[in-house]
């Protein structure tokens, strides 16, 4: 249940950039959850609607946009989005490849309130 | 100087940390706020970004030292301690171990009984170690005596995966009572992994664990990662252990 460390560490985020923003809102957090990340969405998404009833993210909503894995295969040197969790390239069946999207944890955009 | 804790290093501010390990470097990455208009604000900003700032100054205090951290992470019971307390026969590198459970000093206190300096971090009910625990640690271990610093992460084949603890390398085990299926049902762990061991192979015979399969499966996930058979009771498996970890030391 690491998703709830995870979720403190976005809270806490967000409320900087409130702070550095003079904003005392946060309607939409936008983030980049890879599939190989190593979060839950579900369990994550949960995290966030409980923990963020204390702070400035009260009211804000959690679009969570759900990154698959991208490849790069150097044999074949094409570029793809895998369906499954693993690297082999679906075009030529390399094992030389190289992950280029699904691993991170990104914040990507705040959609915050002045008034 | 390091406020928390009020050691010499200084702490690498946002965005300077530096990527070594290749499965974190993910370019230039540091926060970019710019405002599209009054109301939305466009961040690429890493969600554990405090957390790998951290783990960046850990590894400073372990390169100061020239030492090689190594980051142990398995289920529960797979042979991590073990482990730890018979390499020490095999090579002569010296190894302080960071231990992390949720309750008990028993690991620490096993290591110790074998002449290994260890320290024990309770982790209440945390199911990793992030890099702030691995830091309060790293000031109660005598680190420039030392070659090598295994941090023994919490046995968890899920939560350790995502927290980069400030280590240079990760060494994942899976022991043959587990099942050859554990690769394929925690996938991210054995992608993070820059070893794998596969542990108490004595046991082969009588489990119905495919050592092939478990590395076709590693290969699926992680193609480069090499993959050791493991048994203390085996030497010559040992000793390949010994000779993986010194010539992946820093600087080997």
């Amino acid at each position: 249940m690491h998703e709830y460390s995870i979720v403190s560490a976005l809270i806490e985020q967000c409320e900087q950039h409130a702070i550095e923003n003079r904003a005392n809102s946060i309607a939409r957090v936008v983030i980049k959850i890879g599939v190989m990340s190593g979060v839950e969405p579900e369990l994550l998404k949960t995290a966030f609607e409980t923990f963020k009833l204390d702070g400035i993210c009260k009211n804000a909503e959690l679009e969570m946009q759900i990154q698959p894995l991208v490849i790069h295969c150097s044999d074949c040197d094409t570029q793809t989005q895998l369906e499954e969790r693993n690297l082999i390239c679906p075009q030529c069946k390399s094992f030389n490849t190289r992950l280029t999207d699904g691993e991170e944890m990104l914040l990507m955009q705040l959609e915050l309130e002045t008034e | 100087m390091c406020k928390d804790c009020g050691c010499s290093l200084t702490r690498p501010s946002h965005g300077e940390h530096s990527h070594d390990h290749e499965h974190h470097s993910h370019g230039d990455l540091h926060s970019n706020p710019q405002l599209n208009d009054k109301k939305t604000l466009a961040v690429i900003h890493k969600i554990l970004d405090k957390n790998d700032i951290e783990a960046a100054h850990n590894r400073e205090h372990f390169e100061a030292n020239g030492v090689t951290a190594f980051n142990l992470m398995s289920s529960p019971g797979s042979g991590k301690t073990t482990l730890l307390e018979n390499l020490h026969e095999y090579t002569d590198l010296k190894y302080a171990v960071i231990e992390g459970d949720l309750e008990t000093s028993r690991d620490a206190d096993r290591l110790k009984a074998k002449g290994i300096d260890a320290y024990q971090i309770q982790t209440g009910s945390a199911c990793h170690l992030d890099a702030f625990m691995v830091h309060g640690a790293l000031h109660h271990v005598e680190l420039k005596d030392l070659d090598i610093c295994f941090v023994e992460n919490v046995g968890n084949l899920v939560c350790p995966a995502s927290y980069d603890v400030g280590t240079h390398l990760n060494v994942v085990l899976v022991s043959v009572p587990e099942g050859d299926d554990k690769v394929e049902k925690y996938p991210v762990m054995f992608r993070r992994a820059d070893l794998v061991l596969i542990t108490k192979c004595d046991l082969l015979p009588h489990f119905d664990f495919s050592v092939d399969e478990a590395r076709a499966q590693v290969k699926k996930l992680n193609p480069e990662v090499e993959v050791l058979e493991v048994s203390i009771k085996d030497g010559d498996s040992m000793a390949q252990v010994a000779h993986w970890l010194k010539t992946h030391r820093k600087g080997a």
